[in-house]
């Protein structure tokens, strides 16, 4: 029996010496391995008398067992520490700095973000969106929309044109985006509701003027169709636009050769220390002008003023994204300076819609 | 158009204060620009006594005032103008007074070490003239401690308003008061203009010479001489008002045609009749003419602009500007005063082209009131009679007034119709009425006559806007629009939603988005396949801005270089926008492009510790225009990529994305090097542009449902080979020689390694492909994997060239 207990005391204070997993390992195959003590210590059970095998063979087997447990004991003692000292030699500096990610980085320019604003609000008052080309000619740019031949917007000074044709037409660049209120009408039967947002030109360059501009023309067309309808449509595009809970209003009349009655609108503000703010202050600011289709507008359309009425309006799309977003410089928009688009442009998927806020 | 207040009273007769006229004037259509009240701006400066003036202890130019302000005490007041004495009457402003001319306001300081309570102030310093040699010096019965303003009897409020282009009556202080007359404002004082009866004939022939299609450019021309004239100065309440809307009193009959021109709208000229030789002959001018008019520069002429002339030859621009040699001066002791009707087209097209601007053309381009012609010459007459003396003769009128009366049917109902407004017939009868219209017929509809000072009514719908302007359109209620649908359906069209899904796509691959100008320079419309003479503006605001842009590109490019220039080196812009590829409207296309440039690839901006920098290349290229395909639903698999692109591209370094030579969706790469240096442009951009109407339509789906997965239980087998080609095979083809062999067993196949050098043969590269296979129904067994394999090596050989790599 003192030989099972001094290999016990021998082993287990083996085990407990053992290092790391490898050494434990050595011991293990050289206590259980076809070699090992308690291996041969078990052989010799089967060469034992029956009486004297019933008092040694729970005694190996005991043995065997607590063996068992203090190897398994060891084995995961030294797991643990090969795993911590492991975590220890992979720590990292995590101050360092990842990669700014692509979604950061890019970005959407005021222009756009500003029509997707419109577009998110008119869509859901049923308008559709109309387009039509930058090269316009004379006829629909001028003469169907009412400008009397010699107004001064047909003059070189004011609009860009193309060299005359053989035949004489001389091509332009659309100075609004009016034009495609008539073509819309030449193509499309009343019920009419279409906003036309697009790129204008105008022969102007200075310090609040750029060659080219962003327009949005809005036009409905249909048999009851009146200026309370339009106060109506400008106040709660305004409201949302501006995303504030009351904009008070001015209508001023005014005058445009293709609305009669003609109006411009000013909303009202504060200006205080170079800064906007609309639903508040003393102040008023143009933003659009507006009226109730010209008789020979409609006519021009082949749209018969005493059946059908209508009214549009038209505003600068780069003027209401500077409102809204404290622009002050026209200019920078078509430099495309990465400086000025990282700080004044949008994140890619701040979307504007009416459900989740034009803006976040 | 420019008047002050007590101007504005002349005419009409009311008891409303300045603010509610300004109110009144902006809500009716006359927009108040500015409102210059000198009596406000003043009301702080008094009138004070210099009670002594004592050299000041420290400074030889200055002198310490005490200064009665009509207080208990009096103050001290520091003041170095050389006029300063003692019992002197000057104006005085407290500390706390603003003073316009110098923008500081008044505080009590030190000066050298004496107090000074206020200012004693000079003409200029008050803005009243430019007299700033010493304070203003009142007459000694100026009343102490009385406001100066209302001693001065200063501070008529100028009005200043911005006028539509369709309001000529409103160029006139009579016509503005009709205005507010109609808006309930006060009464119009009409007093009838009388003719004066000449006391001889008038001397000076007039020769209208058009021929009988151009009468409209002088349909009649009035002209009288009045002779023995003194043209004194103007009287000083003429000069004031003149003064107050900034022209500068000249000589009493000048001033009367300025005044009259006004007053009344109605523009006048003035002759020195000693001065004209012979007729008076009103022509179309002659090319080479010339004319030193009254603005002291020379005008010369073509054959379009009309003029009266004279033996000695051009006199005046007609309806525009006088000459300088037949106007009237000091001296003149006989006048011609002329009142004729310009045609407006020709007055705006003459003065524009000249590049001359008077107070005539801006009423005549706008259209004088041609009823007012006869009255307006004499006015002219009686304000002359009065101020000049003199002997009128009668009034030679060549050619006649227009008389043509418009009329419009108008139904009462039309204002309802277009406006929303509901109101009593006679409410619209009167505003009418006192803006001068006439009517006939009782019932539904009027037959409405328009006053000849409106030359802008035409229509039903005019005489709606005169309702609803007068009545004010705070009245006209916010009606809502009704929904034609109940929930808002889908209404943008696919290049609508393309053009908006493609700006999302390109910046969610941190490119930032630019919007560069449609026209670009000669040259680079040139480089980029454009540059046809129809996409050439004829009056370009620059020469870099004179062609229509063929692609975005060059705007991008050249914005890249702006962004380099500004040390933002790294950077990948894009743009969706219009191109132009001729002038009719199915030219014009909408393309979306992209380029990126330096250490701005797909992985990220700028240096980083975690991976060695890498400038942006042609696949960083391909990547966005593929994501950019995948996105708006294009087929990329389905797509040929062609080695090569247009001339602007990178020969060996760029792709062309189609589904056929007939149907290129466009192209990335490298911009070519040549080009790059064309545009000032160093190192190496990578771009890409498409044309998004070339993209396939979407297909019409009859149904949401997205077709069944098909997925199998048993593992993927992915094998690895490499192969061994020449330098010129392009992967892809090894790539689909792979997918062909077996369509439904073939899950994938990818380029997992590329390598060329050491251990390869020089002109040979070996292309490392992955394998996937996809196990449907039954495990494969090693056998038909090594079927596959053998397989894939003899097709790549048959096809490519290609062999195992060993």
């Amino acid at each position: 029996m003192s030989d099972i207990e001094t290999l016990e005391r021998d082993l287990g204070a083996q085990i407990e010496a053992a290092g790391d997993e490898a050494a434990l390992e050595t011991i293990r195959i050289a206590t259980f391995g076809k070699t090992g003590s308690i291996t041969a210590l078990l052989k010799t059970l089967g060469a034992m008398q029956p009486d004297e095998r019933k008092v040694a063979g729970p005694a190996i087997n005991g043995l065997k067992d607590r063996l068992g447990e203090a190897l398994a004991r060891r084995k995961a003692i030294l797991k643990d520490a090969a795993l911590d000292a492991r975590l220890a030699a992979e720590a990292v500096d995590i101050s360092l700095p990842v990669r700014e990610s692509a979604i950061e980085t890019g970005r959407i320019h005021p222009v756009t973000q500003t029509i997707d604003e419109l577009t998110a609000i008119f869509t859901d008052m049923g308008f559709a969106v109309a387009e039509g080309p930058d090269i316009e000619t004379d006829d629909f740019n001028f003469t169907k929309l009412n400008f009397p031949p010699g107004h001064p917007a047909r003059e070189m000074h004011d609009t860009f044109f193309f060299n005359p044709k053989p035949d004489g037409e001389r091509l332009l660049l659309r100075t609004h985006t009016s034009p495609v209120q008539v073509r819309t009408m030449l193509a499309q039967k009343p019920p009419i509701r279409v906003i036309c947002p697009g790129r204008t030109y105008r022969c102007d360059s200075d310090q609040t003027h750029t060659p080219m501009f962003h327009q949005v023309e809005g036009l409905v067309i249909d048999k009851t169709a009146n200026l309370g309808q339009l106060k109506w449509i400008l106040a709660e595009f305004c409201k949302t636009f501006f995303e504030v809970p009351n904009v008070k209003m001015r209508f001023r009349p005014s005058f445009f050769p293709f609305t009669e009655p003609s109006m411009e609108v000013d909303i009202q503000c504060r200006r205080q220390d170079g800064e906007i703010r609309f639903g508040e202050g003393e102040d008023w600011l143009e933003i659009l002008g507006c009226g109730m289709v010209h008789p020979n507008v409609l006519r021009n359309c082949n749209v018969d003023p005493d059946e059908y009425q209508g009214y549009a309006w038209g505003m600068g799309i780069d003027r209401l994204a500077m409102l809204k977003y404290g622009i002050s410089d026209l200019r920078p928009f078509f430099e495309a300076d990465v400086k000025w688009l990282s700080h004044y442009g949008f994140r890619p998927l701040d979307i504007p819609s009416l459900a989740g806020g034009l803006s976040q | 158009m420019k008047f002050t207040l007590s101007w504005l009273r002349d005419h009409l007769d009311t008891n409303a204060g300045l603010d509610e006229i300004t109110e009144t004037l902006t809500r009716i259509g006359l927009e108040v620009e500015h409102v210059e009240d000198q009596a406000k701006t003043l009301s702080a400066f008094i009138v004070a006594k210099v009670v002594s003036a004592v050299q000041h202890p420290n400074a030889d130019k200055l002198r310490v005032c005490i200064v009665d302000i009509g207080g208990d005490e009096p103050v001290q007041v520091v003041c170095g103008a050389p006029n300063a004495r003692g019992g002197m009457k000057s104006v005085f402003s407290p500390p706390g007074t603003y003073i316009p001319s110098k923008k500081i306001t008044i505080a009590v300081g030190e000066i050298r070490g004496v107090e000074s309570r206020g200012m004693l102030c000079s003409a200029a310093e008050l803005e009243l003239s430019d007299d700033h040699n010493g304070i203003i010096d009142l007459p000694t019965d100026a009343p102490i401690g009385m406001r100066f303003s209302e001693y001065a009897k200063i501070g008529d409020p100028v009005i200043e308003i911005n006028l539509t282009p369709n309001r000529p009556d409103a160029t006139s202080v009579y016509g503005i008061a009709r205005d507010l007359a109609a808006a309930g404002l006060g009464t119009l004082k009409q007093s009838p203009i009388n003719a004066i009866k000449g006391k001889m004939p008038c001397p000076v022939e007039v020769r209208l010479d058009f021929s009988p299609d151009n009468r409209k450019l002088c349909p009649v021309f009035a002209l009288r001489l009045i002779e023995n004239v003194k043209n004194v100065p103007s009287p000083d309440w003429m000069q004031k008002r003149l003064k107050a809307i900034g022209l500068r009193p000249i000589s009493a009959l000048v001033d009367i045609t300025n005044y009259i021109t006004f007053d009344r709208g109605r523009p006048l000229h003035v002759f020195d009749a000693d001065k004209i030789s012979g007729a008076l002959e009103v022509r179309r001018s002659k090319t080479g003419e010339r004319l030193l008019a009254l603005d002291g520069k020379e005008y010369e002429f073509d054959d379009s602009a009309v003029v009266i002339a004279d033996a000695n030859g051009v006199e005046s621009i007609a309806g525009i500007m006088g000459g300088e040699h037949s106007g009237c001066t000091p001296e003149t002791t006989n006048v011609l005063v002329e009142s004729a009707l310009w045609d407006p087209v020709n007055i705006a097209q003459t003065g524009r082209r000249l590049g001359v601007t008077s107070d005539a053309r801006y009423r005549f381009e706008r259209g004088v009131d041609p009823a007012f012609n006869h009255q307006g010459i004499e006015l002219a007459t009686r304000l002359i009679l009065d101020i000049c003396g003199g002997t009128p003769s009668d009034v030679r009128v060549e050619g006649n007034i227009p008389g043509v009366t418009k009329c419009v049917i108008f139904p009462w109902s039309e204002v309802k119709r277009l406006t929303g407004l509901d109101m009593a017939e006679a409410d619209m009868r009167l505003i009418l009425e006192r803006l001068g219209f006439t009517f006939s017929g009782t019932g539904e509809a009027a037959t409405v006559s328009v006053p000849s000072w409106r030359p802008d009514i035409e229509g039903k719908a005019d005489i709606v806007e005169e309702i609803v302007r007068i009545v004010g359109l705070d009245h006209v209620q916010n009606v809502p629009l009704k929904r034609i649908v109940t929930i808002s359906e889908p209404v943008l069209t696919t290049i609508q939603r393309r053009t908006r899904l493609a700006k999302r796509v390109l910046a969610t691959r941190g490119l930032v988005e630019a919007y560069t100008y449609s026209f670009v320079s000669r040259a680079e419309a040139e480089l980029f396949g454009g540059g046809q003479p129809e996409l050439s503006l004829a009056n370009p605001i620059a020469a870099d801005m004179s062609d229509m842009r063929p692609s975005l590109l060059p705007g991008l490019l050249a914005a890249s270089q702006r962004n380099f220039d500004r040390a933002a080196y790294d950077h990948a812009l894009f743009e969706v926008g219009q191109v132009f590829k001729g002038d009719r409207p199915a030219d014009q296309k909408i393309a979306a492009a992209a380029i990126r440039r330096g250490l701005a690839g797909q992985g990220g901006r700028g240096r980083h510790w975690s991976d060695a920098a890498k400038p942006a290349h042609v696949f960083d290229a391909k990547a966005d225009a593929l994501a950019l395909l995948a996105s708006l639903g294009v087929s990329v698999e389905s797509m040929q990529i062609v080695a090569g692109a247009p001339a602007w591209f990178h020969p060996g370094r760029s792709g062309t994305m189609q589904f056929g030579p007939k149907s290129v969706l466009g192209h990335f790469g490298e911009i070519h090097p040549r080009v790059l240096e064309t545009l000032g442009i160093d190192g190496v951009v990578a771009g890409f542009e498409l044309v998004l109407d070339a993209l396939p339509q979407p297909k019409n789906k009859t149904t949401r449902l997205k077709p069944k997965l098909v997925a199998s239980g048993l593992q993927p087998i992915r094998r690895d080979f490499a192969f061994v080609v020449d330098a010129a095979v392009r992967a892809d083809d090894i790539l689909k020689t792979a997918r062909g062999i077996d369509r439904a067993l073939v899950a994938g196949a990818t380029v997992f390694d590329v390598y060329e050098g050491q251990g390869i043969e020089p002109g040979k590269k070996s292309i490392g492909i992955e394998i996937t296979l996809r196990q449907l129904e039954k495990t494969m067994t090693d056998a038909e994997i090594e079927a596959f394999s053998a397989k894939l090596v003899a097709e790549v050989a048959k096809k490519t060239g290609g062999v195992l790599r060993g």
